[in-house]
């Protein structure tokens, strides 16, 4: 159970190498000492050293294998975290693909494996997770969505539409299981230094996994509904948003 | 007659949905019993749980408050059965024009008999009559396997549902010995304490003498006015103490509402300078010393009831309330946590000191010989968590315990530092109930 002030009991994490997730954890592992932690991603170095690094921080791990391109895994992951002993009070919902954006608007094979992983696994672990949590009685998902979903643009508008699928499914998803004590929390994040933007040119009000993760932390511990990071990607965006398209097409993003 | 229902406590914090049946007669409750699924059965009174004791997310929760009708009722040996569901208020009503008291009240009378017994609740008379559970005599307990156990004091299934939260099983029915008084009123002495010494000496020196007594300490007062308060001591007036024009009913009773709290109050309307004030206005309000006033039992023990729902008044976060008991002995771990919250400045009203008496057999019953404190916090400042946090390792180092029936946020590996008796209880438990039927949000969240 998230308790009064917050503190979470149990965490589970789909795209358990994610550095906004890691960055999210390590907030709580500060919070209290033994919080259960179960990391889904697939096996190899990576998860292994998130893992280390989080128990290192008194957090109590466990691992399970997750491929996103594979419906099944999907299914095994959510299963076995759901299985083990005590409730989930937190799910996120944290892996994706940047993708090459020249390559996904004219290669098929990198178009599916980009619409497949950020949109459709996506979709499949928001249905198979909020069954579990509508049993519970209570939880929360938080589901990393991007500012990119709520106006595509031409420099990465195939990201962007599967962001914005993302999006809507886990804002619709929000009100379907409100009723059932559960909290669905849509982030979007504005550009973030991680690995999966590691050598591309930093944008006007970037930001650190760890500004990210305050950001959630404070959206779930309140029950937001949705957040932007930084908070005033909110406005920006409103006004991106409202530009007409002429001007939209035109400008520099 | 079901409903899927989000429920919180007192506090409201930590919601969680369950459906939540009515309870109807007893072959109604050994089916929901006996075919309660995957996520258990609870039993709920009137929720004044601060926290999710009374809570049980995704699964089932009987509302006891359909079944409070009193069974029989004998003025001579003041012995009462009733219904689980019914309310101390509603006691007080019927009973005390009869000459019978409750053994025990808390802060409100708004709570049932049912969960009286699940907390083992204590009032402002511990430290000579004890909790709640020490003055039944007998209870009905529906059971995991769809029996109804008629419980008495004998056996160790008795002591592990006195204080148990409602785990071991449904309280159904129960009989309690109700105290004998001549006046619906008490007679009361007041004394202000310029600080925590002046307040524990008088305690100590004085407590005995009295049937009821509490402290009202002002956490907000810094150095040498560190824990001045107010202290109010009483006894069950006889209808010869009474003023003439009172005495020609004095077994009358009948409190009222003044006023219901409407939901709009914002968060962080009771704040440091709020609170400050308002404990500083109820300070100097006070008599430096007045002694043997008359006052009514609703004017004396539940002086929030007649403010209905006040809990709305901390905003939609909620609030919690923090209540330990430390050891005679542990004055300065006392003074250390009046100390600590004093220092943080976290917004309390008036914090409740009282000294308790002897344990009741309860495995899990909260009251020990001791100094306990509570607190109402509303939930906001950020630091919070760490300042409680080292209350409670303060607590546990003087071989102190939090009170479950209060507790929102201990984890889980408190508590059996907290409650020496946990194994012995959870054997009982593991006995009675083997698969866990009986469940809640505080069961699941402290592992117990």
């Amino acid at each position: 159970m998230k308790d009064a002030i917050g503190n979470v009991q149990r965490v589970f994490v789909l795209g358990g190498t994610s550095d906004i997730a890691l960055a999210t954890l390590v907030k709580l592992a500060r919070e209290r000492h033994g919080v259960q932690v179960t990391l889904a991603a697939r096996a190899g170095e990576r998860r292994v050293a998130a893992a280390a690094s989080l128990e290192a921080r008194g957090m109590r791990v466990t691992e399970v294998d997750f491929d996103a391109t594979d419906r099944a895994s999907c299914e095994y992951a959510i299963t076995s975290a759901f299985e083990e002993a005590g409730d989930v009070d937190v799910v996120m919902v944290a892996f994706g693909l940047l993708g090459d954006q020249q390559r996904a608007w004219q290669d098929v094979d990198a178009a599916w494996e980009l619409v497949q992983v950020n949109y459709a696994a996506a979709v499949a672990c928001g249905v198979l997770v909020a069954k579990r949590m509508r049993a519970q009685g209570h939880g929360a998902i938080i589901a990393m969505s991007s500012v990119a979903a709520e106006r595509p643009r031409k420099s990465n508008f195939v990201y962007g539409s599967t962001k914005a699928g993302l999006d809507a499914f886990f804002t619709g998803l929000g009100d379907a299981v409100a009723a059932d004590g559960v909290q669905v929390l849509v982030v979007r994040p504005g550009f973030v230094r991680t690995k999966m933007t590691a050598g591309l040119a930093a944008a006007p009000l970037s930001q650190t996994p760890q500004q990210v993760a305050d950001v959630i932390i404070a959206g779930l511990v309140a029950g937001r509904q949705t957040v932007w990071a930084p908070p005033t990607m909110r406005w920006v965006m409103s006004g991106l948003r409202h530009l007409p398209r002429s001007v939209f097409k035109r400008l520099p993003v | 007659m079901d409903s899927r229902r989000q429920l919180t406590g007192w506090g409201r914090t930590s919601p969680s949905v369950a459906t939540v049946h009515p309870a109807g007669d007893d072959a109604h409750l050994v089916r929901l019993v006996t075919e309660s699924g995957r996520r258990g059965v609870l039993a709920r009174g009137l929720g004044r749980s601060y926290g999710d004791a009374a809570q049980n997310g995704g699964g089932l929760v009987v509302d006891m408050t359909a079944r409070s009708r009193v069974l029989s009722v004998d003025a001579g040996t003041a012995l009462v059965s009733v219904e689980a569901g019914a309310s101390l208020d509603q006691l007080m009503r019927l009973l005390l024009p009869l000459g019978l008291f409750v053994p025990v009240t808390p802060g409100t009378r708004q709570v049932t008999v049912g969960g009286a017994i699940a907390a083992d609740i204590h009032g402002k008379n511990h430290h000579v009559d004890g909790s709640f559970g020490s003055h039944v005599v007998a209870m009905d307990l529906l059971c995991a396997d769809g029996t109804i156990r008629d419980l008495t004091p004998e056996s160790e299934l008795f002591w592990a549902t006195v204080g148990g939260m409602g785990l071991t099983g449904l309280v159904l029915r129960a009989t309690l010995r109700m105290k004998k008084v001549e006046s619906a009123y008490c007679l009361v002495d007041t004394e202000r304490c310029a600080d925590l010494d002046d307040l524990l000496r008088r305690m100590a020196e004085g407590d005995h003498r009295y049937t009821y007594s509490v402290a009202w300490i002002d956490c907000l007062a810094r150095d040498t006015s560190l824990g001045r308060s107010v202290l109010t001591r009483g006894w069950p007036a006889t209808r010869d103490q009474l003023p003439p024009k009172l005495r020609g009913h004095a077994l009358d009773f009948r409190p009222k509402q003044l006023a219901v709290a409407p939901p709009v109050f914002p968060s962080g309307l009771l704040n440091r300078a709020t609170v400050a004030a308002f404990n500083e206005g109820w300070y100097r309000k006070a008599p430096v010393e007045r002694r043997g006033e008359v006052q009514s039992i609703a004017a004396f023990f539940h002086p929030l009831d007649g403010v209905g729902e006040w809990n709305r008044i901390y905003g939609p976060k909620g609030f919690l309330q923090y209540q330990f008991v430390v050891p005679f002995g542990a004055e300065d771990t006392l003074r250390r946590c009046i100390q600590m919250l004093s220092d943080t400045g976290q917004a309390s009203f008036l914090a409740v000191l009282k000294r308790f008496g002897e344990s009741s057999g309860g495995h899990l019953s909260f009251p020990s010989p001791g100094w306990t404190l509570a607190l109402d916090i509303p939930i906001g400042a950020a630091a919070l968590g760490g300042l409680l946090d080292g209350l409670d390792e303060a607590v546990i180092a003087a071989g102190g315990r939090e009170y479950l029936a209060k507790d929102s946020r201990l984890p889980a590996s408190a508590i059996s530092r907290m409650y020496p008796r946990l194994d012995e209880w959870r054997d009982v438990r593991r006995a009675a109930d083997p698969d866990g039927v009986f469940t809640s949000d505080l069961a699941r969240r402290l592992g117990l």
